[in-house]
């Protein structure tokens, strides 16, 4: 009962579970996708989903960056801060993500200097600092962090910092949602869609998935009541029988998102032909390079990139977990043998991650143990 | 690194148009404002901050429900508070 007692707006959230139960149609399922990690983390931490009715389902998307990064990008980062000089950059988030041989933190301990930042700006100024060095920053997340890169690049390119670099790593959530919808394994009713993402893409890049794909994608706030408002706008979409983009975070997200952020990721960098997400695979145009015209920014044309493929650990099923076909509890390993002390695969160790959230906050909802156990 | 935090503007680097001194929940930092290009800012506004970089300028009551969010989360949002806390964009 964690929501009704302790949520200031507890009153609003029963009305609105009332009202989703009378849209949800008698005898019929639905399953509603979050895609950002930040939703999964509000809907453990408040126990949303015992507020729902039974036929309503919340799967998990693979919306946290540091998750979907393939062990053989985290080795090729790791090659790259064991050469010459070389001192790697990252986000905390990163720190603990295994590799095939290894995470940061290992290789720290074996002598790699990889320095904690918290803004790419920071890296660009230990480049100003220690200009026998070359450094590079170890360039994650989606197009929230995407335009941070792009200005610190912009501003290393102005200032003729020369040893600053980036390993590029970042990637678009557009793709990604259209491969799950693409996907045989997994029959989605609708999408609440990512927040800060939507800050700075806007809402009509999600509009496809309304036209081509008959699924109605509300973009939500991370409230408790953002959530469960969301889905009730789903649900009232479904039962009129119409499938539309909306915005209930329209306080926050502008409909045409943020113009200047997307002009200069758009300056700096250019689509891939395809990169590998963990669990998904391989997708096409689903992740962002530098341009050539920053290549003397490039970790990837500075450096030589091993490059290798490396497969997840057998035992571990991030990938089922990141494409919403399991359920964190129901992978092998979850709370056994992957802790967030020791994590095995990617969704236990970011704090967005689906495991970490459920393995913070949700094991002792009575209602999704019993599930787990039946 | 992906979570979105609010500040409120201290004031305005004279020198540099495109930095911000901003106070998120007691930690005063430089911030990056570059990519709110035609909002007119001043002390006193709220900003929402991903990687040290304003997103998207928000209002008061946004702010603070969204503080109320993070304190929440508890550990994420203090090991966020903590890497700002080294950051030091301004000088360098």
């Amino acid at each position: 009962m964690r929501f009704v007692d302790e949520y200031r707006d507890a009153d609003k959230a029963r009305a609105l579970s009332a009202r989703i139960a009378e849209l949800c149609e008698p005898g019929r399922s639905y399953k509603f996708m979050e895609v950002c990690g930040g939703h999964t983390h509000t809907i453990y931490k408040h126990g949303l989903e015992d507020y729902l009715p039974e036929s309503i389902t919340l799967v998990h998307g693979p919306g946290c960056p540091v998750c979907v990064i393939p062990m053989g990008r985290v080795d090729d980062a790791i090659h790259i801060a064991g050469q010459p000089d070389v001192l790697m950059t990252s986000f905390g988030d990163m720190m603990r993500v295994p590799g095939g041989r290894g995470s940061f933190f290992d290789s720290t301990a074996q002598g790699a200097d990889i320095r904690m930042v918290y803004s790419p700006l920071d890296a660009l100024k230990i480049a100003r600092r220690e200009p026998d060095r070359q450094v590079v920053f170890m360039a994650i997340g989606f197009e929230t962090t995407a335009p941070s890169t792009a200005m610190t690049v912009l501003r290393a390119a102005a200032e003729g910092v020369t040893n600053f670099s980036i390993f590029c790593n970042h990637v678009t959530i557009i793709p990604a949602i259209k491969a799950i919808l693409d996907s045989p394994d997994l029959r989605l009713d609708g999408f609440i869609g990512p927040g800060h993402v939507s800050t700075v893409i806007g809402c009509r890049p999600y509009e496809f998935i309304a036209r081509e794909y008959g699924k109605p994608l509300v973009v939500a706030g991370f409230e408790p009541l953002d959530i469960l408002q969301s889905i009730y706008l789903l649900l009232r979409q479904l039962a009129e029988g119409r499938s539309e983009v909306e915005n209930q975070y329209s306080r926050v997200v502008p409909w045409e998102g943020n113009p200047k952020a997307l002009r200069v990721i758009s300056e700096v960098m250019e689509l891939r032909p395809y990169f590998e997400w963990r669990g998904l695979g391989f997708i096409s145009h689903s992740a962002l390079r530098v341009r050539p015209k920053y290549a003397a920014h490039d970790a990837e044309q500075i450096f030589e990139i091993p490059g290798g493929r490396v497969a997840d650990p057998k035992a571990c099923q991030c990938g089922e977990v990141l494409k919403g076909v399991l359920k964190p509890w129901e992978c092998k390993v979850f709370g056994t043998a992957c802790t967030p002390e020791t994590p095995i695969g990617t969704c236990m160790v970011s704090s967005e991650g689906a495991c970490a959230a459920y393995y913070n906050f949700g094991r002792f909802s009575r209602k999704r143990v019993r599930e787990a156990t039946r | 690194m992906c979570l979105g935090i609010p500040g409120e503007i201290v004031e305005i680097e004279p020198d540099r148009s495109d930095l911000a001194k901003v106070d998120v929940s007691g930690v005063r930092r430089a911030i990056n404002i570059g990519l709110l290009e035609g909002e007119r800012l001043e002390p006193g506004d709220w900003i929402l901050i991903h990687v040290g970089f304003a997103l998207s300028k928000i209002d008061e009551a946004e702010a603070k429900a969204a503080l109320e969010f993070l304190e929440g989360i508890g550990q994420a949002y203090d090991d966020e508070l903590a890497a700002l806390r080294d950051s030091s964009i301004d000088r360098g």
